[in-house]
């Protein structure tokens, strides 16, 4: 490791490292730091990514890391209804399941291989600034060393936990109604349809969020809940809510849980800027996660391959200024922001749709059919039979 | 005072992320809790499987 770099990237999630493989492909002399042991474990996710925009963040897909293809999702309704959607038509939610763990050790090879270099159990601690206050670089700990290393460019792709989006103060609080937290079981041994994702409505069982069936292989699949913070009431809640469906599903509670993954997830709504002088923010760090899916790992590699190339452009040109990063942060917005903000008010109107709504609306899509499944097209169709059910989305549609 | 059982915690950071006073930290796989503490108790709804006590 050395003293100085043009970037350090604080993070080695897929975010950080896909950030680290277009700065170094650009040219750029890059460190990433990775507090853990190693990349991508434990996992803190439900392995889901849309192949489409793993190929627009240009992913070199591995086999390796593809544990399964689906052909499509189903929705399922409080009453059992479901609808199905093919993976034509399923948006920008289905596609491969992945192993995530291989998935993000590969991105951190791939960067490596680039010309990236990475330092594991280093922490980032603080932030260098130097004497007109500007950063220059971070303090680390590195394996029980305290060191520091300057560096032009400072990425926060450090998570949902992320320190570096509270230190700079570019990633405020979040409300409780803009975090999501998450219980999985691997299970196996279970009675699924293994090629299509499953969500499960439920206000009895996931108030403000959803239930998920990610097949891993034929009877194997991740089983999770996912929840905003405002509906959980008491310490343990969330598992509580998890194991009571689980046993309410008779396919499901035959299983056997063979590993658990926890985390949270920031759904709030677009930060207000995601660059200042010498420093840009990606992935969960700055918050392009989508708020109604709580999916991360497309839109965070999409944004890091824009990222990754303005560090590179940044050092041909010299210029870490913030005006210069408008490069990264126009682009990121382009592709995603408009999005985000819609699935972000379309969350908050859903929060406390009743079991009877759930089962309407999956009546209607499912007789009325829908082109692509996206919060759009899903209003749109439910206001012609239901207007009354749409009321409070009127902005969105 | 927040308490973290570690037989219980998966090192998710779920509390981290969501504590509002930057009072949580993952260390080498434990968490920490500093001064900045409210006794919120944010953390302790916030945690997948219940592993944080707010004690007296
Ligand atoms: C239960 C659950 C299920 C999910 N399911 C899906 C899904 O099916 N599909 C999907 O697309 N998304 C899913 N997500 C969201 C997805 O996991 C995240 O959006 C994604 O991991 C974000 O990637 P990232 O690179 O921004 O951050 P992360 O993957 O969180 O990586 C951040 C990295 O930074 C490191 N770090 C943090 N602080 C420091 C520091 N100070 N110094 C050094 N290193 C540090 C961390 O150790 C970590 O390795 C899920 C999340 C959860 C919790």
């Amino acid at each position: 490791m050395d003293d100085e770099y043009d970037a350090v990237i604080v993070g080695a999630g897929p975010a950080g490292s896909h950030t680290a493989r277009f700065a170094a492909e650009g040219g750029a002399k890059v460190l990433i730091i990775e507090k853990r042991q190693e990349v991508g474990s434990p996992i803190r996710c439900a392995e889901g990514a849309a192949r489409r925009s793993l190929e627009e963040a240009e992913v070199i897909i591995n086999p390796k890391w593809v544990s399964g293809e689906m052909d499509g999702a189903m929705m399922i309704a409080p009453n059992g209804n479901f609808l199905v959607v093919d993976e034509a038509r399923a948006g920008n939610e289905v596609g491969y399941v992945v192993e995530r763990d291989l998935f993000d050790q590969d991105l951190a090879k791939v960067a490596v291989q680039r010309g990236a270099e990475l330092a594991l159990k280093c922490a980032c601690t603080g932030l260098l600034k130097d004497e007109n206050g500007k950063i220059c670089g971070v303090k680390i700990n590195h394996m029980g060393e305290e060191k520091e290393i300057r560096s032009k460019l400072v990425i926060g792709a450090d998570g949902h936990e992320s320190m570096i989006g509270r230190w700079t103060g570019l990633a405020p609080k979040l409300e409780k109604n803009d975090i999501i937290s998450g219980l999985q079981y691997r299970m196996t041994n279970l009675d699924i349809n293994h090629k299509f994702v499953q969500f499960f409505l439920t206000s009895k069982y996931a108030p403000g969020g959803y239930i998920w069936i990610f097949p891993k292989d034929e009877n194997t699949a991740n089983v999770g809940i996912g929840i905003v913070l405002s509906k959980i009431t008491h310490k343990g809640h969330l598992k509580e809510l998890l194991d009571g469906w689980i046993a309410s599903q008779p396919k499901i509670a035959q299983g056997d849980i063979i590993e658990i993954v926890g985390g949270g997830i920031p759904v709030g709504t677009p930060l207000d800027s995601n660059v200042m002088d010498g420093l840009m923010l990606v992935g969960d760090a700055g918050r392009q996660t989508d708020p109604i899916t709580g999916g991360g790992i497309g839109n965070g590699c999409r944004a890091a391959r824009i990222c990754g190339k303005t560090i590179a452009a940044a050092v041909k040109a010299n210029d870490f200024s913030k005006e210069f990063l408008q490069i990264y942060e126009t682009g990121w917005r382009e592709i995603l922001e408009e999005r985000l903000y819609r699935n972000w008010m379309a969350k908050e109107a859903c929060l406390n749709l009743d079991d009877d709504v759930f089962n309407k609306i999956i009546t209607t899509l499912d007789e009325v059919g829908i082109e692509e499944v996206n919060v759009f097209n899903l209003l749109v169709v439910i206001k012609e039979k239901h207007p009354e059910l749409v009321e409070k989305f009127q902005d969105l549609i | 005072m927040i308490v973290v059982d570690p037989r219980i915690c998966l090192h998710c950071a779920q509390c981290v992320g969501t504590c509002p006073h930057m009072a949580l930290e993952l260390n080498d796989m434990h968490i920490e809790v500093n001064e900045n503490c409210k006794s919120c108790k944010w953390c302790v709804i916030s945690c997948p499987v219940g592993a944080l006590t707010l004690e007296a």
